[in-house]
């Protein structure tokens, strides 16, 4: 990889043919062809393979970069390469603006990634948000979650308008509709309906409580074949909704990865608990924090524990990993945790093209 | 140089450029895209692919554009107001580049009570004007817009476009909207068909008398008529477009109107190529790729 | 306004009820309306009723009226318009995300619906359609019940929804 600016560039082999000229000839295997259709299976990719095999399922998530340049979303996707089944792209998370996550997922399919895309309903209306569901799966994305998304008032770009034209439920019957139905919301009829395993965020750690499974069994109305939740820090809260859920049957009708991620330190917790409106920590995750000598280590120790306290709850079909700036610390805490039972999920080990490598950056 | 595309490096050498118009397929297929506007690789500089036209949903305009890219058609990708708020236009702003897109036009868009989705939200976050302020606030400063001011970088490499309409320079006619978007961000104006060539004359006169020209590029619309009675749909119907009677007439009398259709489309591009202040044509046809692909070639206005 | 807006949450049962008179009430006048022209009472109807909803609901005039499926908690006054349920960010208090001192909609919306006999909270309901936005949703639910084309959802969690996971 070059981390330099190429002197010069500006007629580099960008201006001349084909804005990505190896691009159009992905050799004898494309690394992102779909594969081959299966009986139950409503996408093409591998995490909903993964999933109905029984395999307790890891997934990650990569937060998209401020920035133009392709390496810099490869960089971040190859931490998890070989660790993960699949890699979540963020929708402008926490109401911040980053590349967007169509961009981002373009980028990782091209190269043989999974990406799980995220359509926030934050940010567009049902127009674009059909548009990039057909835009997302002729690019090879096969997983896409569907979610509110923050409000606009807790990022950098407060005075956005928030669009909330759709609510995730209504998001996740548009897309269910154009993949089953082969037909937008319109009625209008597609060409090819977009091969997809439909997923939807959840949060059983905010109130109200005995309302959350009644909310997950409406998001399974509407087309969730998978959840990913918010951060569970609190297994008894956790335990009571998975009761809850099985009560219901609903464990067997949608996969549930159970959202976790290493605490940095006592005072990030404190700071995460007073600011991120939604996500729950216990006094006792603190206090275990606050007493110990090296509170980062005990962060990623304490999330380990989780996992594996959460594997063992039934109806748990998975962990979803969200470690926020610590992203070299995801393939050791799936490691120290032993959540894959020494099974190796898929390694991209992408081959990069050379002409991407270079830093994107334009001469004046 | 602003951006790493083909569009520019041509519009600064001097270089009378080409470019036409898709719309994206209605579909999940990438095969779909190439097979529509396949037949104009290799003709035309860049393709403009459209956002969300007509207000109805097709596949996103930044997934055909990666696609076509990929392919080897470079691609302009038209933003518009109407469905996405800041957030989400920055970030396929920013997305862009790393995807081989390099040139884009900022619009409005189609009144969301035209398309066959009236019952969703326009968002209208913002305007044409503050688009192209984004794009170029992003790519100069490489950061994100006030109040965030976070870094991008690298910042995204854009060539910003604006559309205008050409018209009769009467005594009310100023050019201060397109001052004010050239001021906004704007590299290179695409305009509505203009079919009328002495109103076209003249309007660009004005604008080379304003030295509006030396400020922006102009590519200047047309298009293979497909009939008579579309070119007298399109006087009626089309906002700011005039075609003359004598091209009606011209066309209506000629056996094969498309044939007609498509000789007048190539004499105005050659025509255009003598009137100063014009740096190239824009070749739309709804749903007329093999159209436009077909005016050139037999035209050979590539020449 | 917002004392109103709970107290009429609290007392949702009773409203619900209320609700059903008023709806049979408003079918008995549906022909003495047809016969006037829904087109000339739209702005005299839509008057009056957004000022009895706003006054007891701070209805947003969304012109598709959802009250008896959220509990009397008027789902347009969540900072998301979420029409399905409460959003992942509800503080540990009950409020909102967004607006701090402010009890989280649906947190009243489901405290309120717990004293309705009908399970309409388990229905998806359908995206809101904005033309709709400033007109009389009572004008509409009449004639629509009257046609027949009063919408039904299209999917909802009460009975045997969804998939399975096993292929």
């Amino acid at each position: 990889m070059t981390d330099e600016p190429m002197d010069g560039d500006v007629t580099g082999p960008l201006n001349e043919g084909p804005a990505f000229p190896d691009m159009m000839n992905p050799g004898p295997v494309d690394p992102g062809a779909p594969l081959a259709p299966l009986p139950g299976h409503t996408s093409r990719g591998r995490l909903e393979r993964i999933l109905r095999a029984g395999e307790f399922a890891v997934t990650a998530e990569l937060s998209p970069p401020d920035s133009a340049d392709p390496m810099d979303v490869f960089e971040r996707a190859s931490i998890f390469d070989g660790w993960v089944d699949a890699v979540n792209a963020t929708d402008g998370s926490g109401a911040n603006c980053h590349m967007s996550s169509v961009g981002v997922c373009s980028l990782l399919t091209r190269v043989g990634y999974v990406p799980v895309m995220q359509i926030s309903c934050r940010d567009r209306n049902r127009i674009a948000i059909q548009g990039d569901v057909l835009g997302a799966a002729a690019m090879g994305v096969a997983n896409i979650l569907c979610l509110t998304g923050d409000g606009v008032q807790c990022g950098d770009h407060p005075e956005a308008k928030p669009v909330f034209d759709l609510d995730c439920m209504a998001a996740l019957e548009i897309v269910s509709k154009m993949r089953d139905k082969c037909e937008l919301d319109s009625g209008r009829k597609l060409d090819k309906a977009p091969e997809l395993f439909l997923g939807a965020a959840a949060n059983p750690f905010a109130p109200p409580y005995d309302f959350r499974p009644i909310r997950l069994a409406k998001k399974i109305a509407a087309g969730a074949q998978f959840v990913q939740t918010q951060y569970c820090y609190d297994i008894p809260l956790l335990e009571r909704y998975m009761q809850q859920v099985r009560d219901m049957g609903l464990h067997e009708k949608c996969f549930i990865m159970v959202g976790v991620g290493p605490l940095a330190s006592a005072r990030a917790a404190k700071w995460i608990r007073g600011n991120v409106p939604g996500v729950h920590i216990p006094d006792d995750v603190i206090q275990r924090l606050e007493g110990a000598e090296k509170q980062k280590t005990e962060g990623k120790k304490l999330c380990v524990d989780l996992i594996q306290q959460i594997r063992e709850i039934e109806g748990v079909s998975g962990i979803h990993l969200m470690a926020y700036r610590q992203e070299e610390s995801v393939a050791e805490i799936i490691a120290e945790s032993g959540v894959l039972k020494g099974r190796a999920p898929h390694a991209v080990n992408p081959v990069i093209p050379e002409y991407m490598q270079q830093r994107f950056k334009v001469q004046a | 140089m602003k951006s790493k595309g083909q569009l520019e490096a041509k519009l600064a050498a001097g270089e009378f450029v080409i470019t036409a118009e898709t719309t994206p397929p209605d579909g999940a297929d990438e095969a779909s895209v190439m097979d529509k506007v396949g037949c104009l690789k290799g003709l035309v500089d860049a393709v403009n692919v459209t956002d969300g036209a007509g207000a109805r949903a097709h596949m996103s305009a930044l997934a055909t554009c990666a696609i076509m890219a990929k392919n080897g058609i470079e691609p302009v990708l038209q933003f518009t107001v109407r469905d996405r708020n800041r957030l989400a236009i920055q970030g396929e702003m920013i997305g862009a580049p790393a995807l081989g897109i390099h040139s884009i036009l900022c619009l409005h868009g189609d009144s969301i009570t035209n398309g066959d989705q009236p019952d969703a939200k326009p968002v209208e976050d913002t305007d044409s004007r503050g688009l192209m302020a984004m794009a170029k606030h992003m790519r100069d400063t490489g950061t994100f817009p006030a109040p965030s001011g976070r870094k991008i970088d690298p910042a995204p490499g854009l060539l910003i476009g604006g559309a205008e309409t050409p018209r009769d320079p009467d005594e009310n006619f100023n050019t201060k909207g397109i001052e004010g978007k050239i001021e906004a961000g704007v590299d290179f104006f695409q305009t509505q068909f203009a079919y009328d060539i002495e109103v076209l004359k003249r309007y660009m006169g004005a604008l080379n008398d304003s030295g509006i020209t030396e400020k922006a590029h102009f590519i200047v619309g047309v298009g293979p008529i497909m009939s008579a009675k579309s070119a007298r749909w399109m006087t009626e119907n089309l906002f700011g477009v005039h075609v003359p009677e004598d091209v009606i007439k011209r066309i209506e009398g000629a056996e094969d109107e498309k044939a007609e259709g498509r000789k007048v489309c190539a004499e105005l591009v050659e025509q255009f190529k003598e009137i100063k202040g014009i740096s190239g044509a824009h070749l739309m046809a709804p749903r007329g790729e093999k159209a436009i692909a077909q005016t050139l070639t037999e035209y050979n206005l590539r020449g | 306004m917002r004392a109103v807006r709970l107290w009429s949450v609290r007392h949702s049962h009773g409203l619900m009820k209320l609700y059903d008179v008023f709806e049979g009430l408003i079918m008995a006048v549906e022909p003495v309306v047809r016969r006037v022209g829904y087109d000339r009472l739209e702005k005299p109807v839509s008057v009056v009723e957004n000022g009895i909803k706003s006054a007891m609901f701070d209805c947003q005039m969304c012109g598709q009226c959802a009250l008896s499926s959220t509990g009397m908690s008027c789902p347009m006054n969540c900072p998301k318009n979420l029409r399905n349920g409460p959003c992942g960010g509800v503080r540990e208090d009950g409020h909102c995300e967004v607006k701090p001192d402010m009890p989280c909609v649906w947190v009243k919306a489901w405290e309120g619906s717990k004293d309705m006999s009908n399970g309409n909270i388990l229905d998806v309901q359908r995206p809101v359609d904005h033309r709709m936005k400033g007109t009389s949703s009572w004008l509409r639910l009449m004639r629509q019940k009257k046609d027949g084309t009063y919408p039904r959802p299209a999917t909802s969690a009460r009975g045997d929804a969804g998939g399975s996971i096993t292929p």
